[in-house]
């Protein structure tokens, strides 16, 4: 369970997040959806104690945030945050690997070897795992990053828009795999740009503006006209595809 | 560790013990103990030379997370040297004469230790791209180099004479005085970082992710600073400023392995270190009989080295 109370964050002044209090029960997969701006990214990396809390409280699975030791929360909590400029002369096996730190503290175990191997081969990395990073097209190199979030095999994974640079393809892939992880027990949190995506293959849907809730609940619950109004501010057409909610977002 | 990894470690490691037998053995004449012993004490100040300047480029690189910087490009050497001016003109020259060298020694590197940390933490948090840092660094560099010469401008001669005998050491005047404490010191350095060696390829991936992979940014961020101005502190006390030295050492390790991994790396850049001060010095000193031209060669080449990484940066 993530429990996030009255959770304010300023910035050179500005508000970015206004008395925030949310809580995402444990399992499943969340997406947080927004406007540019709304505060969504920031509230993730709040959550990842990426940045440090100036007011509220957070914890994850019952560790605060903000008091738990680096490797202890590493091991219940992995976090990708928009592109991170990999480091060069890196391969994609080693960067993979990286996700094992928490574990074996650099040292990979057979055991260690073997969670690689096989999340090297869920990603359609394998064929790459020699290559360099600074080699990789933007979506592979992405997918090479979720891999190494993923090897992180933590109960609690936190993505910022884990479908940057992904063609259609690879971003149906992604969806149906964080789809799979969460039914087997995992709890998602991404930030979504498309609300279709979001509406797809979410269990629920937190919807931020100006650093405000806005609207929680299920995607039938988010997906209508006037919530979808009250959180990006125009009006857009839902329709109901073969039992599916879809936003006409782009007409 | 990959089969090429390991072939060019070992010849690294075999070129090293062949540099270290030329400079210990080339047109070695009259009283063979006495000059044995003379060139032994020169060789573990070169070795140890290499070895701090190697592991402390690598860290503050990765630490900064760059490859075109090092602790003497941004101007930590002339810290050093600003701290050395500073307590000559603060006790005077006979009281900087009549001090322990090694408790000077620990002065200028605890005074060094604190400015570098109060001067780049600062930098370092604001995660400014290459090309600030550079700049930053260069006015630093600029900045405790004017301040030493006001110093030197304000002394008497005698105090004058004190700073130049300080300041000048070079690869054949080496500071043997200084030996057995630089020697400790690289040692407890070079082990600490040796065993960050997996934090530190963490955190080439940037504060985020080393974060979120569980490390404590800030600290590490901190204790490998701090052991990098340790070791720029032993390599300046020893030899006095190399600028481009640590960039030269680990630009060559680096292409020579493929790979950034630090388990790999530290020992490269190490040895290469080690294979161009130890075999520069033999050749140009026995072999060409050009006695202190060294420093130049390390210069120029390392230069070389700077504006190719800089141009090939900038092209990407």
């Amino acid at each position: 369970m993530i429990r996030i109370e009255n959770v304010s964050l300023t910035r050179g002044g500005a508000r970015i997040l206004d008395d925030v209090s949310l809580t995402l029960p444990k399992g499943g997969l969340t997406a947080l959806i927004g406007p540019n701006g709304a505060g969504k990214s920031s509230l993730l990396s709040l959550i990842a104690r990426l940045q440090p809390l100036q007011t509220g409280r957070i914890s994850v699975d019952g560790l605060p945030v903000d008091g738990t030791p680096g490797r202890a929360l590493a091991k219940t909590l992995a976090v990708l945050r928009q592109d991170p400029g990999v480091a060069s002369r890196l391969r994609v096996r080693e960067l993979v690997g990286f996700g094992r730190f928490p574990h074996s503290r650099g040292r990979l175990t057979p055991e260690d070897e073997a969670v690689v191997a096989a999340t090297l081969d869920q990603f359609d990395l394998t064929p790459l795992e020699e290559r360099f990073v600074e080699t990789l097209s933007g979506g592979q190199r992405q997918r090479a990053l979720i891999a190494m979030t993923v090897a992180q095999a933590t109960d609690y994974l936190l993505l910022d828009e884990p479908l940057n640079n992904l063609d259609m393809r690879y971003a149906r892939d992604l969806m149906r795999r964080l789809r799979a992880l969460a039914d087997a027990g995992r709890t998602i949190v991404a930030v979504l740009h498309d609300v279709n995506q979001a509406a797809a293959y979410a269990d629920r849907i937190v919807a931020l503006r100006d650093g405000r809730q806005v609207a929680m609940g299920a995607p039938a619950e988010i997906m209508t006209p006037e919530i979808l109004d009250a959180v990006f501010g125009y009006r857009m057409r839902v329709v109901d595809l073969e039992g599916r909610p879809m936003a006409l977002h782009h007409l | 560790m990959l089969k090429r990894e390991r072939v060019v470690l070992a010849s690294l490691a075999g070129l090293a013990l062949v540099a270290t037998a030329a400079f210990l053995g080339l047109n070695l004449r009259g009283d063979l103990a006495f000059a044995l012993e003379l060139r032994g004490v020169r060789l573990l100040a070169l070795v140890l030379v290499a070895v701090a300047v190697a592991a402390s480029t690598v860290t503050f690189q990765t630490v900064t997370a760059n490859r075109i910087l090092t602790p003497a490009i941004m101007g930590l050497d002339a810290l050093y040297a600003f701290g050395q001016t500073a307590l000559v003109f603060g006790l005077g020259a006979y009281g900087f004469a009549s001090l322990d060298p090694r408790l000077k020694f620990a002065g200028e590197s605890t005074l060094m230790l604190v400015m570098a940390l109060a001067l780049f933490l600062p930098l370092l948090r604001a995660r400014m791209d290459v090309t600030l840092m550079l700049l930053s660094g260069v006015v630093l560099g600029v900045l405790f180099r004017s301040l030493s010469a006001l110093l030197i401008r304000l002394v008497d001669p005698t105090a004058f004479a004190a700073i130049q005998g300080a300041s000048f050491a070079s690869f054949n005047a080496v500071r043997s005085d200084l030996l057995a404490i630089a020697g400790v010191v690289t040692i407890l350095a070079v082990a600490a970082i040796w065993r960050a060696r997996h934090a530190l390829d963490v955190l080439a991936l940037g504060a985020d992710p080393a974060t979120g992979l569980g490390l404590d940014w800030r600290r590490s961020a901190v204790g490998l600073l701090a052991l990098t101005a340790l070791l720029v502190a032993v390599s300046t006390a020893l030899v006095g400023p190399v600028v481009f030295l640590g960039l030269f050492v680990v630009a060559v390790a680096e292409r020579l392995v493929d790979t950034r991994r630090h388990a790999v790396l530290l020992p490269a850049a190490a040895l290469v270190g080690v294979v161009i001060l130890v075999g520069g010095q033999a050749l140009l000193q026995h072999g060409l009989g050009g006695e202190g031209a060294l420093g130049i060669v390390v210069e120029f080449l390392g230069g070389v080295v700077f504006l190719a990484l800089l141009i090939s940066e900038a092209r990407r």
